[in-house]
C-alpha cells in the first residue's frame, strides 16, 4: 500500500512541477518572474558546467569563457545583424562551441592541478582581451542599449520578449530542452564512457578508448551549453557586461553544483535555486552577499559532500522525489 | 635607463617569489594548490595598514601583519582543511575556493573597498642615485629580501630537521608515514609557514601599492604563471621563474606597452604546451 502510494506520488510529481511551473508567473508579481528566470539561466549555466566536472571530472574554473563569449555574440548579432533570437542563440552556441574546441585542444591534455590552473589562466586571458577590446565589447562600459527581439510564427500572436512573464516562458522551454538533451548525452555511451575516463583514465585508455577526443567534445559541449546559457541573459539583462568573463562568475556555476549535489542530474538546478533565492535575500539586507555564499560553500563541502540533493536523498520518504534526480552511479 | 628597468624588474620578480615560494612549497607537500594564497596575501597587506595605523609604526606591523595572516591559515587547516585530506583533493581546492570568497568580501566589508595606503617606514622614503639616476630605496630593500628568503629556505629545508623531514614529506608521503615522521603536523607547519611567506608579500607591498580588493586575483594569476614556469613544486624553480617573469614584464611594459597584460598569459601557455613539467620541475601533478 504505501510502496504503491509512493510511486504514484513518483508518477505524478513531474506533473505537479510542470503544472507549478506554468502557474508560478501568472499567480506572483512580475518580480518573481525575473528570479525565476535567474534561477533558469543560472541552472543551465551550471548544467553545462557539470557536465564536465559531475560526469567527466574535469573541474574548470574558466567556465565563465564560454558563457561571456555566448553572451557577446548574442548581443552583437541582435544589435549589428539581426533582431532574431533565434539566430542570436545558434551563433552564441556555435561560437562558444568553437571557443571552447580550441581552448579544449589544449587543456584536456593536462589532468587535475594543471588543468584547472590552465583554466584559470585562459579564463583570465579571455577576460583581459575582452576588457581591451573594447571596439567589440564595450570594455568596461560593456554593451548596452541592445534591442529586445520579437518572434513572430506564423498563425502565431508576436512573441514579445521584452515582457518579463513572456520571457519567463520562453527562457523555461529552452533550458528545459537544453536539459533534456544534456539528460539524453549523459544516459548515451558517450556519457558512459566520460564517467569512465572520470572513475580512471587510465583504465579508460586501457579499454582502447579515446580519452583526449571524448574529453575535448564534452569539455566543447559544456562550452556550447554555456553560449546558450549566456545567450538567455542578453534580452533578460538588455546590456552584457564585462563580468560575464570574470573569474567570479566561472566561481559560480562552481558553487551552484557543488550546493546542489554534482553526482545528481539535476543537483545544479536545485544548487541553482538555492544560488539565487541567498542571493537575492542577502542583497536585501547586506552589501557583500558572496561572504554568506562562501559560508555555506564551506559548510557544503565540509558536512554535504553530495550536496542538498544527496542529503535529501539520505532520507526515505524524499528518496522517491530525489529518484527524479537519480544518482549517476 | 635598462639597468633601471632590470632593478624594477628584479624587485617585481623578488615580490612574486615570496608567495609562489610559498604556494610551490604548499603545493610540494600537500598537493594541492593554495587558491587562497592571494587573498592571504592581501589581508597581510591590510593587517599591516590595521597594525601600522594602530601602532604608528611599519616595522610593527612588517613583523606582526605576516604572524596574523599565518594564524588565519592555522585556522583553516587545523579546523577545515585537514578535516578534508582524506578526501578527493577536489573538495580540498573548493574549500580554498570558498575561503578565497569569504576572506575576500570579509575584507571589504571591514576595510571598505577603496585603496588603503600604508606610509613607507621614514628610513627608506629616500632615494639612491644609480648611474645618474634616483633609484627609491624601498625597492632596493625588496630586491634584497627576496635571496634573503631564497637562502633561508634553502637553510631551513636542508639544515633542520624539521626542513628535512618537510622535504621527505614531498618526496613520499607513504615512506615518510612509515618511518615515523608525524606528516599530518608537516602539513601544517608548510601551510601555515607558506602563508606566512605571502604576509610577508602582503606586508612589504603595502607601502609600495596599498592595501586594494583586488590585489588578490592579480597575484594569484602571477603566482601561478611562476609556479607553472619553474615547475610545480620546485622552490629554485619558483625563483627562475620569478625572475623570468619579473624582467619580462618589467622590459614588455619597454617594448609592448599594449600587450604586456597577455604575456604572463603568453609565456604560461607556451611553457604547458613545450615543457609542462615546468623547467625545473619533476613532473607529476
Amino acid at each position: 500500500m504505501k510502496d504503491r502510494s509512493a510511486s504514484f506520488v513518483r508518477r505524478l510529481l513531474p506533473f505537479l512541477a510542470a503544472g507549478a511551473l506554468v502557474v508560478y508567473p501568472l499567480a506572483l508579481p512580475r518580480f518573481y518572474s525575473s528570479l525565476a528566470i535567474e534561477i533558469f539561466i543560472m541552472a543551465l549555466f551550471a548544467l553545462s558546467f557539470n557536465l564536465m566536472f559531475g560526469y567527466a571530472g574535469m573541474l574548470s574554473f574558466g567556465h565563465a569563457v564560454f558563457y561571456g563569449i555566448g553572451a557577446y555574440t548574442a548581443a552583437l548579432v541582435l544589435k549589428h545583424a539581426a533582431e532574431s533570437m533565434a539566430l542570436a542563440i545558434a551563433c552564441s552556441m556555435a561560437v562558444s562551441f568553437v571557443a571552447a574546441l580550441v581552448i579544449g585542444f589544449i587543456c584536456v591534455r593536462f589532468t587535475r592541478t594543471y588543468f584547472i590552473m590552465l583554466t584559470v589562466a585562459f579564463g583570465e586571458l579571455v577576460y583581459v582581451i575582452g576588457h581591451r577590446l573594447v571596439g567589440v565589447t564595450g570594455g568596461d562600459d560593456g554593451l548596452v542599449g541592445i534591442p529586445i527581439p520579437q518572434i513572430s510564427l506564423p498563425g502565431l500572436p508576436v512573441i514579445d520578449l521584452s515582457n518579463m512573464r513572456v520571457y519567463y516562458y520562453f527562457s523555461l522551454v529552452i533550458v528545459a530542452a537544453a536539459a533534456v538533451v544534456l539528460r539524453i548525452i549523459v544516459k548515451s555511451r558517450f556519457g558512459h564512457v566520460l564517467r569512465a575516463i572520470r572513475d580512471s583514465q587510465q583504465r579508460a585508455l586501457f579499454l582502447g578508448l579515446n580519452v583526449r577526443r571524448h574529453l575535448l567534445l564534452c569539455y566543447a559541449l559544456a562550452g556550447l551549453f554555456a553560449g546558450l546559457a549566456g545567450a538567455l541573459l542578453v534580452p533578460f539583462e538588455g546590456m552584457v557586461s564585462l563580468e560575464t568573463l570574470h573569474f567570479s562568475t566561472s566561481g559560480n556555476p562552481i558553487i551552484v553544483s557543488i550546493l546542489g549535489g554534482t553526482q545528481f542530474f539535476l543537483g545544479p538546478v536545485v544548487g541553482a535555486a538555492i544560488f539565487i533565492l541567498v542571493k537575492d535575500t542577502v542583497q536585501n539586507v547586506a552589501e557583500f552577499w558572496m561572504l554568506w555564499m562562501g559560508i555555506i560553500l564551506v559548510a557544503t563541502v565540509m558536512f554535504l559532500p553530495g550536496g542538498v540533493v544527496g542529503f535529501v536523498a539520505r532520507f526515505k520518504p524524499f528518496r522517491s522525489a530525489a529518484g527524479i534526480a537519480k544518482k549517476e552511479e | 635607463m635598462i639597468l633601471i628597468q632590470f632593478l624594477n624588474g628584479l624587485s617585481t620578480a623578488m615580490l612574486l617569489f615570496l608567495l609562489a615560494s610559498g604556494l610551490t612549497l604548499i603545493f610540494g607537500v600537500l598537493r594541492v594548490i593554495n587558491f587562497a594564497h592571494g587573498s592571504l596575501y592581501m589581508l597581510g597587506a591590510y593587517f599591516t595598514y590595521s597594525v601600522a595605523v594602530f601602532s604608528g609604526s611599519y616595522w610593527v606591523s612588517l613583523l606582526a601583519a605576516p604572524v596574523f595572516v599565518a594564524c588565519a591559515a592555522g585556522l583553516i587547516e587545523r579546523f577545515f582543511l585537514r578535516r578534508l585530506y582524506v578526501r578527493e583533493h577536489e573538495f580540498q581546492l573548493l574549500l580554498l575556493y570558498s575561503f578565497v570568497l569569504i576572506i575576500d568580501d570579509a575584507t571589504k566589508a571591514f576595510w571598505g573597498t577603496s585603496i588603503r595606503m600604508v606610509p613607507k617606514p621614514a628610513a627608506l622614503t629616500g632615494s639612491i642615485e644609480i648611474l645618474g639616476r634616483a633609484f627609491p630605496t624601498y625597492t632596493l630593500l625588496i630586491i634584497g629580501l627576496g635571496p634573503l628568503v631564497a637562502l633561508a629556505l634553502f637553510l631551513a629545508l636542508n639544515g633542520t630537521k624539521i626542513g628535512r623531514q618537510v622535504v621527505a614529506a614531498s618526496l613520499d608521503r607513504e615512506a615518510a608515514s612509515a618511518v615515523g615522521l608525524n606528516v599530518p603536523f608537516l602539513y601544517s607547519v608548510v601551510f601555515v609557514f607558506g602563508a606566512w611567506l605571502s604576509g610577508v608579500g602582503g606586508a612589504v607591498v603595502a607601502p609600495l601599492r596599498g592595501a586594494s580588493p583586488g590585489m588578490g586575483m592579480e597575484i594569484i594569476i602571477m603566482s601561478f604563471a611562476v609556479v607553472i614556469v619553474g615547475g610545480l613544486g620546485s622552490i629554485w624553480g619558483a625563483f627562475l621563474g620569478a625572475l623570468l617573469l619579473g624582467e619580462v614584464l618589467a622590459f614588455g611594459t619597454l617594448i609592448v606597452p599594449n600587450l604586456i597584460v597577455l604575456l604572463p598569459y603568453a609565456i604560461m601557455i607556451l611553457i604547458f604546451l613545450v615543457r609542462p613539467q615546468g623547467l625545473l620541475g619533476r613532473g607529476g601533478g
